[in-house]
């Protein structure tokens, strides 16, 4: 499903479907063509809505306390946006491109999300 | 006259094209359990009790788009509703800086902290999940302070 919709946007719009990239253009005020990213983003919004309502158990609890998940979205957020891309972009579409800087980004990311995973499981 | 009229249906084709492509991708983290931070977390856990499941989700995802990306962009000079493929050039062209490696190491900290990405992340404020609101919130802040830096 998520390569398949990975490949309508493109047939659709041309575009690349990278989360990041999208909602981040959106916060961008001045970018243009917003109307297919919040389109986008309103379907991603939508699917959620859904599952709480279909699968409420499909949305697992957070591991870790609030003020953590706060760290961790803001890492996210910047580190998305300074490396051009999350696992959307760089690692379902960019892998699939054979982009070497989709490649290196996904060979860090993984390196430093298994690190990040041991430790903080040790810790907790 | 008909024309507007049928300008306007064909914009409202496309953000509905988009709109679905957007719920499509939601339904497919959803499914396969991307939403779920301790699936996540066991997957990059490889200490623990190791849940590879995830791999294969990421691994097929990326094998259609290896197949269809090719597949459309060859069988079509311009996608539906443009005039271009905004695509950026693959294989070795793009410059691997350290804005990319600083970023990608910093987004798997994140990730492997949270247990969330971007789009699950989004699915899950959407859902209602005060954890899923706290780092969709704190997401936006962090993708917003990166743009002030970068002007």
């Amino acid at each position: 499903m998520i390569g398949a919709a990975a490949a309508l946007l493109l047939l659709t719009h041309g575009r690349i479907a990278g989360i990041s990239g999208i909602t981040g253009s959106v916060l961008q005020r001045t970018q243009d063509d917003r109307a297919w990213r919040l389109a986008f983003l309103g379907g991603l919004v939508a699917a959620g809505l859904v599952a709480r309502i279909v699968a409420p158990l499909a949305i697992g609890p957070s591991v870790r306390s609030l003020p953590i998940v706060a760290v961790a979205g803001v890492l996210v957020g910047f580190g998305t946006r300074l490396g051009g891309g999350c696992t959307s972009g760089h690692g379902v579409c960019g892998v699939a491109r054979r982009s070497a800087r989709s490649l290196i980004a996904v060979g860090v990311f993984m390196i430093t999300g298994i690190a990040t995973a041991i430790v903080a499981g040790a810790l907790s | 006259m008909m024309a507007a009229a049928s300008g306007a249906r064909r914009r409202g084709t496309a953000l509905a094209l988009a709109g679905l492509a957007g719920g499509l991708f939601g339904a497919g983290l959803i499914v396969s359990g991307m939403t779920q931070p301790a699936r996540v977390i066991g997957f990059l856990d490889v200490t623990g009790a190791w849940d590879p499941s995830l791999a294969f989700v990421m691994a097929s995802a990326v094998l259609i788009c290896a197949v269809a990306f090719p597949w459309i962009q060859t069988r079509r000079s311009q996608p539906w509703f443009d005039t271009r493929f905004h695509v950026p050039p693959g294989g070795r062209a793009g410059v691997i800086d350290r804005p990319l490696i600083v970023g990608a190491a910093l987004f798997g900290i994140g990730w492997g902290l949270g247990g969330l990405c971007p789009g699950p992340g989004i699915v899950a404020a959407a859902s209602g999940s005060l954890p899923g609101l706290v780092f969709a919130a704190a997401m936006v802040a962090g993708m917003a302070a990166q743009h002030r830096s970068a002007r």
